[in-house]
């Protein structure tokens, strides 16, 4: 490596200094927030008992992991946020499909498409409780005199399907970027070479747009993982169907328990960022154009 | 092999635009065939109908005697080469060659021989477990031709493939593709918009203007008997000059002078039926420094004097730029020639004139010089319709 020079020198020094005011900001609200639970977590700290405030190491943590409700509420979270991202891909990748094709009313069509997502997540929650209570709700009523939201596995699907009708349009956007980046003449050359429209898609198409595919993914399950509102309007956790981002609201301002409220939400992060982390070393490293030795 | 026939075939868009008219062309088995013409000529187009890319929305197209129309485009057994390569970016030089064996159902054995053979003509061997990515413009085209070869196909189809590369590897690998295209045998149809790469490479030439086909011919032949000012004027580096003239009294009226009428141009001039008000087209070559001929070849001839605006050398022979005062010629053809060259409106108070001179010529930039030019030499065009005077047919 050459020295490097005093002009270059300069120029880092100014872009370190053109950084800084973002750099600040950041900090001032997320890692001050995520160091200050942190600290909590490392507590025996609810409001109801201040006077027992104490520092107690990863007692916290030893209490919350081996507790079955933390347990069931993680693998409420999981399969919730599995099945919904693979539904929402598939589903996501079909209307990317349609969208990138349409030769008609293309903007219409988007914008259609992306009704749902524009809608607040609670008043679509709201929506789907009326449809599917018992008595009143119209979904409900189609499957009999049935209260759907009140057992277990049925509200799971109402949930996922809340979930999937909400981010599906949020899945097509970014896989249509993807699509995008697909050159016409790939899929030319793939049919003179002799390729059918499946292996087409399969074997030129999504090989190609892999990288849009992985930030969608990664996108859509960290925040799959951390799903709250839906669940909070349509069930309230109830049958055994909360979430960690539910189990951590009820300990930490139904609770009141900083604490242990705490250490859920550490706990949330250190997930997300396993995932994050999972997504970007060990399938991003394999993704077309930073070629890194055997496919 | 096979014997490729557009018969009459026709594109015309859903909102009504012609973007290709009638295209009559027999490619012969084995042949290779160009099509060129400026940008938007319907060259591109006619291949893609050619490749099944595009639908062809009237007239027939044959291949091997068989109507292929409506036949999509892996059943037509053509492989194609695109400008941009359109290599699979995810798979190896390997594993791009292999692809069209693998969909065909190839087995194992035979699609390894036929790579590693491709890999051999094309010089590839050593790029076999390289991604595209990594490999430099060059070999990525040759990479996407060894995709085309290793299928043994019917024809193949180029879409401008030396398009991306720098000057000098163009020329060389133009060489090559010729060499590979005569060792294979495989009849070809390429498309450029370069008249070089059209003059050195086909067998025929197919020169296009807006959807029609100008000329069909030998090289050698369009540049000889142009049948329109278009062909005249694209095809040849540099260009063709073009100056406006009157036909009388056996004699022509042009700006360089009056020129008398050669036995050959006046019979051919009389029987088609010429108007009074013509274009004289002249190639630079047919031009000398008069100083360097004897008194029986300059009297051969036409001279005119003029100054030199530029003098290039090229070592072996000279371009020396002539500027005419007059008139210039007009006509649809020659605007749109200039206007796909950049050079239209560079000359405003007359006609640029170049002339290919002898590397001996003495003439220096700024001189007057007296330039003799070869009568026989020139062509007529009515600039009505362009259409040529002196057509030998």
């Amino acid at each position: 490596m050459k020295a490097v020079s005093e002009g270059k020198k300069a120029e880092r020094r100014l872009g370190l200094w053109l950084c800084a005011p973002a750099a600040l900001v950041m900090i001032a609200v997320t890692a001050y927030p995520i160091i200050y639970s942190v600290w909590l977590s490392l507590q025996r700290y609810d409001l109801r008992f201040p006077a027992e405030r104490e520092f107690v190491g990863l007692a916290n943590y030893v209490t919350v992991l081996s507790n079955s409700y933390w347990w069931t509420a993680f693998g409420v979270t999981t399969f919730i946020t599995v099945v919904s991202v693979v539904i929402e891909l598939v589903l996501g990748m079909a209307l990317a499909l349609v969208m990138h094709r349409t030769l008609v009313a293309r903007g219409l069509i988007r914008t259609v498409a992306l009704i749902p997502y524009g809608i607040v997540t609670v008043v679509a929650a709201f929506s789907w409780r009326y449809a599917w209570e018992d008595t009143t709700g119209y979904l409900a009523q189609l499957f009999g005199d049935s209260a759907p939201l009140t057992q277990r596995a049925s509200a799971l699907a109402i949930i996922i399907l809340a979930e999937v009708w909400k981010t599906v349009p949020f899945m097509a956007l970014l896989l249509m970027a993807g699509l995008a980046l697909v050159p016409e003449d790939l899929l030319k050359a793939a049919s003179m070479d002799g390729a059918t429209p499946w292996q087409r898609f399969t074997k030129v198409m999504l090989p190609v747009m892999k990288p849009a595919i992985l930030v969608a993914l990664l996108f859509r399950t960290l925040d799959a993982f951390r799903i709250f509102d839906n669940i909070f309007v349509l069930t309230s956790g109830a049958q055994q169907t909360g979430s960690v981002s539910m189990q951590t609201y009820n300990n930490l301002i139904r609770g009141l328990n900083l604490g242990v409220g705490s250490t859920m939400s550490v706990l949330i992060f250190l997930a997300v960022a396993v995932i994050a982390f999972l997504f970007v070393k060990v399938f991003g490293a394999a993704a077309p154009g930073n070629d890194g030795g055997k496919r | 092999m096979a014997e490729i026939v557009l018969d009459k075939v026709s594109k015309r868009y859903p909102d009504g635009a012609l973007a290709v008219s009638d295209v009559d062309i027999t490619i012969a088995d084995g042949e290779f065939i160009i099509l060129v013409g400026p940008s938007g000529c319907g060259k591109s187009t006619t291949l893609n109908m050619i490749a099944g890319l595009e639908d062809i929305t009237g007239g027939e197209l044959r291949i091997d005697g068989q109507r292929v129309n409506e036949r999509a485009p892996k059943d037509r057994d053509i492989a194609m080469v695109f400008q941009s390569y359109a290599l699979y970016p995810h798979m190896s030089v390997r594993e791009n060659m292999a692809f069209p064996l693998r969909l065909a159902h190839v087995d194992k054995e035979t699609v390894n021989r036929k790579v590693e053979e491709a890999a051999r003509i094309l010089d590839l061997g050593q790029h076999l477990d390289r991604k595209p990515g990594n490999l430099s413009g060059g070999q990525r085209q040759r990479v996407a031709m060894g995709r085309a070869i290793v299928r043994d196909p019917k024809a193949f189809l180029m879409d401008e493939p030396l398009s991306n590369l720098d000057a000098k590897l163009r020329v060389q690998m133009r060489t090559s593709v010729a060499k590979l295209q005569r060792r294979l045998g495989t009849t070809t149809v390429y498309v450029t918009h370069d008249q070089t790469e059209a003059m050195t490479l086909g067998d025929r030439v197919v020169v296009m203007r807006g959807g029609v086909v100008q000329q069909i011919g030998s090289p050698q032949s369009l540049y000889e008997q142009p049948v329109n000012l278009f062909v005249a004027g694209f095809i040849g580096s540099p260009s063709m000059n073009f100056l406006p003239a009157t036909l009388a009294d056996g004699q022509l009226r042009t700006p360089l002078g009056p020129v008398p009428l050669t036995d050959r141009i006046r019979r051919l001039v009389e029987s088609s039926s010429a108007p009074r008000e013509v274009i004289v087209g002249l190639r630079p070559e047919h031009f000398e420094d008069a100083s360097l001929l004897d008194e029986a070849e300059r009297s051969a001839g036409g001279t005119f004097t003029a100054a030199v605006e530029v003098m290039e050398s090229m070592g072996s022979d000279k371009f020396a730029y002539f500027l005419v005062e007059g008139e210039t010629a007009t006509s649809a053809e020659l605007d749109e020639l200039a206007a796909e060259s950049g050079s239209a409106e560079m000359t405003d108070n007359g006609a640029q004139i170049v002339t290919r001179l002898s590397a001996a010529s003495p003439i220096k930039e700024g001189d007057e010089a007296e330039v003799w030019f070869d009568p026989d030499k020139l062509h007529l065009f009515d600039p009505k319709d362009g259409r040529t005077l002196t057509h030998t047919g």
